[in-house]
């Protein structure tokens, strides 16, 4: 028996999910009594797992698998399960663990829960707790079968170290023609900003802030957070900022540690959106904005004159707390 | 090129999310129904393939009779036929056996990308592997010629270009058209939909792989701490030694 996690990583390094996911996996693993097995594709240096409890390490090193292809992974993933008895598989709630988890769950006729947000509440049956309703709710789901996929919530559950060995071994799938009938023929990756998906931090701007002139606001205050930007939706339909920084119920799902909103009102639909981060900012002129009372702290004043004050008094604070 | 798309019925986004029976069922008392929005942008573009390469757009949801109206509705925005698998979709990978079923006669399958009500996230994918189908999530860009498809999907931080063939499954969201272009139904649409044929089907026997047992909503929000504007160090010091987030 074993929990198998599936460790995501870029330009052979892993991703904070990874550790989380891992992290994750060693807490349900203590539940069942088990070992985790991780299986990391090509990445050559695994040995951060050990401080976060994987006991073994698969190292898949392939060049088919250089770009990542849903199909192949879950195959991967497949494989690694069955050889080792693995009872859990934990992802993460990237992208690409939501696009390959339903293709793991119906090859392995495995039950899957996707957005969990803790441990098992009960082991026999089997079930989790995860968002529905966009953030507006939680949802317990027992999943009945033999094997189960969870998908953890970003940040839900947060890094936990615990070391353990990490043995290193190299493992080597049959792969399939059948895996590649899907080919890559471009990526394109916006180097050197951070996806809302991955940021502890997320500082999102609303209509509030008059026009994208006044963007740098924004940019500047994450810059000195080391935060990812966002945006309402009418900022992204009147073309103020790309389409891919909308958060909300119909836009990206936002689960950081802090989100900043500046000049949003907190209408339901960008609420359910951005509800599951932990921390709620608002900067809102108007003291009888929703979002106030969605909110852990508030600043009532002009985002024009508050936001450069606060990023001067951050990058003070920053420079004393380096 | 006959298209099915995959239309899941769901609170519209404005409802308040309340249960009943101990927490173990959503209550819809006084709730809209639409058509999930990852599901409205898929049909939109399935109406461009149908106006710019004759195709032929199937909807299909897998729901009890409280449905019809919003496959009607799908119907008034141009698709020519409408199938209600008559079950209640109680998990994905049932809802996924079910469409299925119907699936295998098409070439093209939009679905979106989750519904917003569970947010499984799961239909789509199972549904390809349960058809042989190609796959792509997260779809914002599709083109077909021929048997060949071009999809843009997203990923964390920037998009991808694929290219695969035909029969293909694809999960839709924002992107694959612009907001601007959704289509909504019009008079003529709303005539023409009485029309048009809305087959009911028996479900196939499934089983189900998972089960939501019951329901919690989010503890109720503390008051916010209001911090004054000339007072920011007051801020930064909450965010540094009680949230602890910088
Ligand atoms: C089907 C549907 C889906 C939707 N999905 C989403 C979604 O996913 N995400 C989303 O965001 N929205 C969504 N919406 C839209 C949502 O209902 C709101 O219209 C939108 O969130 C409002 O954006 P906003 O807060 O930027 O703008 P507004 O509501 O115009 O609010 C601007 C705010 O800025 C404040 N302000 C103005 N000037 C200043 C200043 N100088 N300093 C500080 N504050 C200032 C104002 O007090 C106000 O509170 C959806 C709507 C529908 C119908
Ligand atoms: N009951 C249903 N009937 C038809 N299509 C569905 C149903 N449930 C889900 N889908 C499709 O699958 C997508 C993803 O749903 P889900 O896996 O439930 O998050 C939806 O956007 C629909 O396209």
């Amino acid at each position: 028996m074993s929990i198998l996690v599936y460790t995501e990583s870029e330009n052979g390094k892993f991703k904070k999910s990874a550790l989380e996911v891992t992290s994750y996996a060693k807490g349900l693993a203590d539940q069942l009594n088990t070992q985790v097995i991780a299986v990391a594709v090509n990445v050559d240096d695994t040995s951060a797992l050990a401080n976060y409890g994987a006991d073994k390490v698969l190292q898949v090193n392939n060049s088919k698998l250089d770009n990542f292809n849903a199909k192949a992974y879950a195959d991967v993933l497949q494989q690694a399960a069955e050889k080792n008895s693995s009872k859990v598989i934990v992802v993460s709630s990237s992208a690409n663990s939501k696009y390959l988890a339903p293709l793991l769950s119906a090859g392995l006729k495995a039950g899957y829960a996707s957005n969990v947000v803790s441990l098992p509440d009960s082991t026999e049956p089997f079930r989790v707790k995860r968002t529905a309703f966009t953030n507006k709710a939680f949802n317990f789901t027992e999943i009945s079968t033999q094997v189960k996929i969870v998908g953890l919530a970003n940040n839900a559950y947060g890094l936990k170290e615990s070391s353990s060995s990490a043995n290193a071994e190299s493992f080597e799938p049959t792969l399939d023609e059948k895996d590649f009938e899907i080919k890559v023929s471009s990526v394109d990756k916006t180097t050197g900003k951070i996806a809302i998906a991955d940021a502890d931090i997320v500082v999102s701007g609303g209509r509030g802030l008059k026009g994208p002139e006044n963007w740098h606001l924004i940019e500047d205050l994450a810059e000195v957070l080391g935060a990812a930007t966002a945006c309402s939706k009418p900022v992204s339909d009147m073309g103020w900022r790309p389409h891919s920084e909308h958060v909300g119920q119909t836009g990206k799902p936002v689960a950081s540690n802090l989100y900043v909103a500046v000049g949003i009102s907190g209408a339901i639909q960008h609420l359910a959106g951005v509800n599951a981060s932990k921390v709620k900012l608002v900067i809102n002129n108007d003291p009888e904005a929703p979002f106030f009372k969605a909110a852990d702290y508030g600043v009532v004043g002009d985002a024009f004159t508050v936001v450069p004050e606060l990023i001067e008094k951050l990058k003070e604070f920053k420079a004393n707390n380096a | 090129m006959k298209i099915l798309v995959c239309i899941s019925h769901v609170p519209d986004t404005t409802s308040k999310i309340n249960f009943t029976d101990g927490d173990s069922k959503f209550d819809t008392s006084g709730v809209q129904f639409i058509i999930n929005p990852n599901d409205e942008f898929g049909l939109t573009r399935a109406m461009w393939f149908k106006e710019k390469q004759g195709a032929e757009v199937t909807v299909v949801n897998v729901g009890e009779s409280s449905t019809e109206p919003t496959l009607r509705k799908a119907l008034a925005i141009g698709a020519d036929n409408a199938i209600r698998i008559n079950a209640a979709p109680t998990d994905g990978y049932y809802t996924a056996v079910q469409l299925a079923e119907v699936a295998k006669d098409y070439d093209l399958v939009i679905a979106g990308k989750e519904s917003i009500d569970y947010n499984g996230g799961m239909v789509p994918g199972i549904l390809a592997e349960l058809t042989g189908f190609n796959f792509i999530n997260s779809c914002i860009g599709l083109e077909v010629d021929g048997s060949t498809a071009t999809v843009t999907r997203e990923i964390d931080g920037g998009k991808e270009s694929l290219q695969t063939t035909l029969p293909l499954v694809i999960g839709g969201q924002k992107g694959i058209v612009e907001e601007k272009d959704l289509k909504i139904p019009n008079a003529r649409g709303i005539m023409m939909a009485r029309k048009k044929t809305l087959t009911v089907q028996e479900p196939v026997q499934s089983e189900t792989l998972t089960k939501a047992v019951s329901f919690e909503k989010p503890a109720a929000k503390g008051t916010v701490k209001l911090v004054e504007a000339d007072n920011l160090d007051a801020l930064i010091d909450l965010l540094h030694n009680e949230a602890k987030v910088i």
